[in-house]
């Protein structure tokens, strides 16, 4: 008797919870045959015109378009929605920096490899996201060439050359190495014209170890290798030995944005999508250029691809979209509107994109330049489970000595070298 | 929950045996019986799925090896525990919590008692100035960390800026551990004291105004009257108002994690809090066991802190006022009457389980 008493209150207690959580479950009916695919991207990728056009092409398709802010904001919800198993959206944008965590759970995307996308992209960049066994779970949307961006107002009153393609061959052009670079950047301060030479350290150690296909993780066996290293640790000591050419700032601080307006550096290491950004916060002033030259070679950073998740109700539909928007047109539109580079081989070698030249950049023919350095790209580095904690780290270990200016190089090193053994 | 069930298996064990029932008498008992629970059932099982659950099953993450995307791993019983102990880093997060806690919460609420009773005297405009007090806490907490952290930027800010005209040297408000954390605390005020000093305006209000006529007859001041008659009367709202301050402390992760563009308290940890290393753990490192295992930490020092700050400030509102006395003495015969169950503790008992309420 007590037991159906409670059962009955049990039962009446759960009702009361379905109602209040029915309420959130109206998923989008397909009744009148139209189908609703969610899109996710972050900060800006140019979609917003496509994504219009698409739907006006194919109009049984509504497109809803989630937009995060920052790619941490995107990676936070994409880690978290992956481990549910649900809460992705139909075609979930990723930098190729999450690429590992995709690989590494397969069974939650689709393979999306078909004759249609053969050769679409260069080798490197369609492997970084091809399991093992060959399933491709991502098309590229873009990568990240980077060049040299610079001020020819602020190397002009330092006595260096202004033209672009002078300050290319100053840079060391083909050949450059990295130890041009400084030795630029030591004649830069001897001229004591005010500003300093290149924006962040940090930065300039990243983009170094970019080219270096091994340098945090074993591929092998997984092991976090960073801590005793030898070219990490050149890198790191060639940094911060040359401590005095950088202002001192940490890229996207307060102090970093403001310094565009400010000149407080003359260089920064620039990949494409970052002309954008440079443009944003340096309204207003003149000079910036960009040089067809980067130390060491050629270098990717960043990049995106589009994935479609196996949760999706309609993943044919989802392919079919996120295969329009890498196709070469598409992808045209998206680097005149954002600056994100176009990562299919037709696109790159389109005469359109050949023919795009940025009018705040002094008129630099950005399409001819990028398409150049991504040429030189020869070396991806392996990013395995731990790259985010080991980066974020190494960036500290910089900034200490760098932006904080509390540790000394050794110091830094020593407490990067401790933050590591926590993470194992 | 085991409380009013019992109570209610001894009222239909003293029924007398009745004749079989028809359906429609049944079902009245039933309804007798079953109602009470299903009406106060919403309490418990919204407090179930959101309070107990979420408790119970961190503590069961925190036993595994948990990776964020992968989920259950091998069961390693304390071992997350004891890593997590092992950490300098837990111990420094730690540190900066308390600091931030305590350069938030003691200077909000003597500064919200203060208000409160400005606002309580015969002022114009009244209405407008207690709205006024307000308005921070309509703020959203991103904009007032943005607004915030543009304001201390150590080179270019708008603070070090006035400090170099007037021969100060710069601070450096992102480099330093107790600026960062001076600052932080201030975006915590900012948003927080107004509310409290709201919260505590309500409960002046209840005051009798014999009181403050009685204090007068006697000859007391302003200052004698605040001591001795408000203070001591809103002192169950100062209690409450502390214990959410310190939940709300402890937990605080909006203002630090927007402090600078990284999110992960600084490049030397200068303020890392709790959360934000129990983010670190489980978001970046992808670590959810350790996570878990923090938040069970993180879950215990809270009550620890509630209790403490429970008693202390019950020590420090009550002094040596006369109002006091005859207030415990009513209480304590209102105990009596009660049998004992309505006293104390609820406080503590709910502080654990309310996240965020307050800061």
């Amino acid at each position: 008797m007590r037991s159906t008493r409670r059962a009955i209150a049990v039962l009446a207690a759960a009702s009361l919870t379905v109602l209040a959580a029915g309420c959130g479950s109206s998923d989008e009916g397909d009744a009148d045959g139209k189908i609703t695919l969610k899109v996710s991207t972050f900060s800006e990728w140019g979609y917003g015109d496509l994504l219009k056009e698409y739907q006006k092409l194919h109009p049984e398709i509504t497109i809803k378009h989630n937009r995060f802010a920052t790619s941490d904001a995107a990676k936070e919800q994409f880690q978290t929605a992956l481990g549910a198993g649900s809460g992705l959206a139909d075609v979930v944008g990723v930098d190729n920096s999450w690429l590992p965590q995709v690989l590494q759970h397969p069974d939650n995307f689709v393979d999306l490899s078909s004759s249609k996308v053969k050769g679409r992209w260069k080798d490197w960049t369609s492997k970084l996201a091809t399991t093992n066994d060959g399933k491709l779970l991502g098309y590229a949307t873009d990568i990240g060439p980077q060049s040299i961006a610079y001020r020819s107002d602020l190397f002009k009153a330092a006595g260096l050359p202004t033209d672009r393609e002078a300050v290319a061959k100053l840079f060391g052009g083909d050949k450059a190495t990295w130890d041009d670079f400084f030795a630029v950047g030591e004649k830069f301060k001897a001229a004591k014209t005010g500003p300093a030479f290149y924006d962040a350290s940090a930065s300039v150690a990243t983009s170094w170890g970019d080219q270096y296909k091994v340098l945090w993780e074993d591929p092998k066996t997984g092991d976090i290798i960073a801590g005793h290293n030898k070219d990490l640790r050149n890198i790191y000591d060639t940094v911060t030995s040359h401590e005095d050419l950088s202002a001192h700032l940490a890229r996207w601080s307060e102090d970093w944005v403001s310094a565009f307006q400010k000149d407080k550096f003359a260089v920064m290491l620039a990949p494409s999508w970052m002309l954008g950004v440079i443009k944003g916060n340096a309204a207003g002033v003149k000079g910036w250029d960009i040089a067809d030259v980067f130390p060491g070679g050629g270098v990717n950073s960043g990049g995106s691809y589009l994935t479609v998740p196996t949760q999706s109700k309609h993943p044919k539909e989802a392919q079919a979209l996120a295969e329009w928007l890498t196709a070469p047109e598409q992808q045209l539109k998206a680097f005149k509107t954002t600056g994100n580079f176009p990562s299919q081989v037709a696109a790159q070698s389109s005469d359109q994109l050949q023919k795009v030249t940025d009018p705040f950049f002094s008129d630099a023919p950005v399409g001819k330049i990028l398409t150049h350095r991504a040429s030189a790209i020869t070396t991806i580095p392996y990013k395995g489970d731990n790259y985010f904690a080991i980066t974020a780290a190494f960036n500290n270990a910089i900034n200490r000595v760098s932006v904080d200016r509390t540790d000394s190089p050794k110091k830094s090193w020593d407490t990067f070298v401790d933050d590591l053994d926590a993470l194992k | 929950m085991a409380h009013p069930a019992a109570s209610a298996s001894t009222r239909t064990g003293a029924s007398p045996p009745q004749p079989p029932a028809s359906w429609r008498q049944r079902l009245g008992r039933w309804d007798m019986k079953a109602s009470p629970y299903a009406y106060i059932s919403p309490f418990f099982i919204l407090f179930g799925l959101v309070g107990l659950f979420p408790l119970l099953y961190t503590a069961y993450v925190s036993l595994h090896d948990w990776d964020l995307i992968g989920g259950q791993g091998d069961f390693v019983g304390l071992d997350n525990f004891t890593f997590v102990l092992d950490q300098p880093v837990f111990w420094d997060s730690l540190g900066n919590t308390v600091s931030i806690f305590l350069l938030s919460t003691v200077p909000q609420i003597v500064i919200a008692l203060v208000l409160a009773s400005l606002l309580h005297a015969n002022i114009r405009a009244r209405t407008f100035w207690r709205m006024g007090v307000l308005l921070p806490y309509v703020i959203a907490p991103v904009a007032v960390s943005l607004i915030f952290s543009r304001m201390f930027a150590d080179q270019s800010g708008l603070v070090n800026a006035v400090l170099g005209h007037l021969g100060v040297d710069p601070i450096g408000w992102h480099r330093d551990s107790m600026p960062a954390h001076i600052v932080i605390a201030n975006m915590v005020n900012f948003r927080w004291t107004g509310f409290n000093t709201l919260v505590l305006l309500a409960a002046m209000q209840a005051i009798s105004r014999d009181l403050y006529e009685a204090a007068i007859l006697d000859s007391a001041g302003r200052m004698r009257q605040f001591f001795s008659v408000t203070v001591p009367s809103v002192r169950p709202t100062i209690i409450f108002v502390v214990i959410t301050s310190t939940i709300g402390g402890l937990q605080i992760f909006d203002e630090p994690r927007l402090y600078d563009t990284q999110g992960l308290g600084g490049s030397s940890g200068q303020w890392k809090t709790i959360t934000l290393y129990l983010y670190e753990l489980g978001w970046n490192q992808q670590r959810l066991g350790r996570a878990a295992a923090v938040a069970w930490l993180l879950f215990l020092l809270i009550i620890v802190f509630a209790l403490v700050s429970n008693w202390l400030s019950r020590r420090i509102a009550s002094g040596d006022d006369p109002v006091a006395v005859p207030r415990k003495a009513r209480r304590a015969a209102r105990r009596d009457a009660s049998g004992s169950a309505a006293g104390t503790p609820a406080f503590s008992a709910s502080s654990g389980d309310t996240p965020g309420s307050n800061t």
